[in-house]
């Protein structure tokens, strides 16, 4: 049975940069995106993604990209169009900014009602940049379909999806009807590097845009103002380093030295 | 709070969970409860009392036999519908990750995720929920708008746990789950725990955890010798276990288990704050790297900068001198 297959990635700025590059801006609570590192698409989504191409490679279907944000994400849309996914959507509008879990998991539903039909829903099991982790989980809520979270292997056979849960210390097997929303880890895949066909594609590629009225959503429902919750306050931690170094002459003194020391402080 | 059972005993998140809610009760002036949810929970209810509740709302039903976060969703929704909690805490277990933004969105209301410290706002009163953010690069400081309950999911061994004390008295409230079997949509089939070799993470007094700088698989046997010598877990940072290297298990950080040893070895380990996320609440940390300007050292109170391939051999063998002194 072919699958319809609904993605949503979210744009955020590269976990992977230097964290020297990473700076606040105290009097808006905001991050200020480093000038010099690209924004890029959120570490668990890349592995939803990977994991609806595979689907798609087995099942047969279609790959559908759903991303929230300003302009840049259509860059984030286009990549996983790259990848290979079939059609991307942007949902941008001013009113969406600074919507809360819930506002943007509620625009998520909206946009997806608006596509129509899906067999299956994945999604990153948190975003890399607030680790808040409930979106995914929220946009099921909303759409009243079944869910399973932190996913490390999806099966598909029959209408039914066989999922591996990450528990502690092991995994445990679940079960769903389609349709379904499943967020994954980054145990599920490794994902593909887009290739120049697929870079070439993408680039030719319509992007449609659907803002709040696209989705008929009452701009008093997101944004700032429908919040839940409120940023008091967002701070860089201070840590301060007095790191005791063990030098010696040699790697094999150091580590010599290193056991004396903890011995010492009674630490082994 | 949210009290889990695992195998008829309270677990020790919920401990953690009532010393967070008792602090923040007593702040309050108000009374602390435990939902105690499962099958077959024992004694789990006079247990939270011990640790600290004042009340404990029992809620034993087959349904809650296995995690399945819809059930425990459904059962919470409907427990919190009725009494109303102002605070409502769950602990950030793998049943909590999901049970958590069910429940916080079907109330209508904000769950503040994996928080490392909770408190009390003197002139609002309102709950303060402070979590990482960005990887760890960031602190952030949140409360709810005016919505209830205020939800947050709690890190574990963040919160200190009150001494058991089986004098302190409290309520025991049975009550039926008010769910069956129609909530469950997503099916629990069978837990699968892979026996892990030696000791286990959480609550292992040292773990050694080794990174990207080892290279391969092979190279964490040195650890494991080491950690059989010193009575250590073996973790590993995220980049290890992308490579394959070992197990998810195994996975110390942001997405796999937090740890609190007294001593934590740190071998090839840049120090991401992916994985500061996992072990920054250690009591004391050694890492050994090459690189004098990894972000390791600024965490760590002892520190070798050179190979490990000859650092970690020169001290097990010290290590084993010393010990069998």
């Amino acid at each position: 049975m072919p699958l319809n297959l609904i993605v949503c990635v979210k744009q955020v700025p590269d976990w992977e940069a230097p964290a020297d590059t990473f700076k606040i801006d105290p009097e808006r609570n905001k991050v200020i995106p480093p000038p010099n590192i690209d924004p890029r698409i959120s570490l668990f989504d890349e592995h939803a993604i990977e994991a609806a191409l595979q689907l798609r490679e087995k099942h047969g279907g279609k790959v559908t990209i759903v991303s929230l944000g300003p302009d840049f994400a259509q860059r984030a849309v286009k990549q996983a169009v790259a990848m290979g996914a079939d059609e991307g959507i942007l949902l941008k509008d001013p009113a969406f900014e600074d919507s809360d879990t819930y506002a943007t998991a509620y625009i998520l539903a909206e946009a997806i009602k608006k596509i129509g039909a899906f067999d299956l829903i994945l999604c990153g099991r948190q975003a890399a940049d607030w680790d808040v982790g409930q979106v995914g989980v929220g946009v099921a809520e909303l759409l009243e379909i079944p869910c399973v979270s932190i996913a490390q292997k999806i099966e598909v056979s029959d209408g039914r999806v066989m999922v591996e849960r990450l528990v502690e210390g092991g995994y445990d097997v679940m079960e769903v009807a389609l349709p379904a929303l499943i967020t994954v880890s980054n145990e599920v895949n490794k994902p593909r590097y887009p290739t120049l066909r697929g870079i070439m594609a993408a680039g030719k590629k319509q992007i449609p845009t659907w803002d709040a009225a696209a989705l008929g959503i009452d701009p008093a429902h997101i944004g700032a103002n429908a919040a839940h919750a409120r940023v008091l306050k967002l701070y860089v931690p201070v840590h301060e380093a007095h790191c005791e170094f063990l030098d010696g002459d040699t790697d094999e003194e150091k580590g010599e030295k290193l056991a004396l020391r903890l011995r010492e402080a009674k630490l082994i | 709070m949210v009290a889990e059972v695992s195998d008829g005993k309270l677990a020790g998140i919920a401990q953690e969970l009532l010393g967070a809610g008792r602090r923040l009760a007593d702040a309050l002036g108000e009374e602390l409860a435990a939902a105690v949810l499962g099958s077959q929970v024992g004694d789990s209810g006079t247990e939270a009392i011990a640790y600290g509740s004042d009340k404990a709302y029992v809620i034993d039903d087959p349904l809650l036999a296995s995690p399945q976060p819809d059930a425990y969703a459904a059962a919470l929704e409907h427990l919190c519908r009725d009494v109303q909690p102002s605070i409502l805490l769950l602990g950030k277990t793998s049943l909590g990750i999901e049970v958590g933004p069910r429940l916080a969105f079907r109330l209508q209301t904000a769950l503040g995720s994996d928080c490392t410290d909770l408190r009390i706002d003197a002139d609002s009163k309102r709950l303060i929920m402070t979590r990482p953010v960005f990887g760890g690069n960031a602190m952030l400081e949140m409360a709810c708008a005016d919505c209830f309950p205020q939800m947050a999911s709690v890190r574990g061994k963040t919160q200190a746990p009150l001494p058991r004390d089986e004098t302190r008295q409290g309520e025991i409230v049975n009550r039926p789950s008010g769910i069956d079997a129609s909530v469950v949509r997503a099916k629990f089939i069978s837990r699968n725990k892979k026996a892990v070799e030696g000791i286990t993470l959480t609550g292992a007094p040292i773990v050694i955890s080794g990174g990207r700088g080892l290279k391969g698989a092979d190279n964490f046997k040195p650890l494991k010798e080491l950690g059989d010598l010193l009575g250590a877990a073996v973790g590993a940072s995220k980049a290890a276990v992308d490579e394959g290297w070992v197990p998810p298990e195994m996975q110390v950080g942001l997405t796999g288990v937090t740890v609190t040893p007294n001593l934590y070895i740190a071998v090839g380990i840049s120090g991401a704050a992916q994985h500061i996320a996992g072990m920054g609440y250690s009591k004391n940390i050694v890492a050994i790297n090459r690189d004098p300007d990894a972000a390791i050292f600024q965490r760590a109170h002892f520190g070798v900068v050179g190979d490990w391939q000859k650092v970690i051999p020169a001290f097990t063998r010290k290590c084993k001198e010393l010990l069998e002194k």
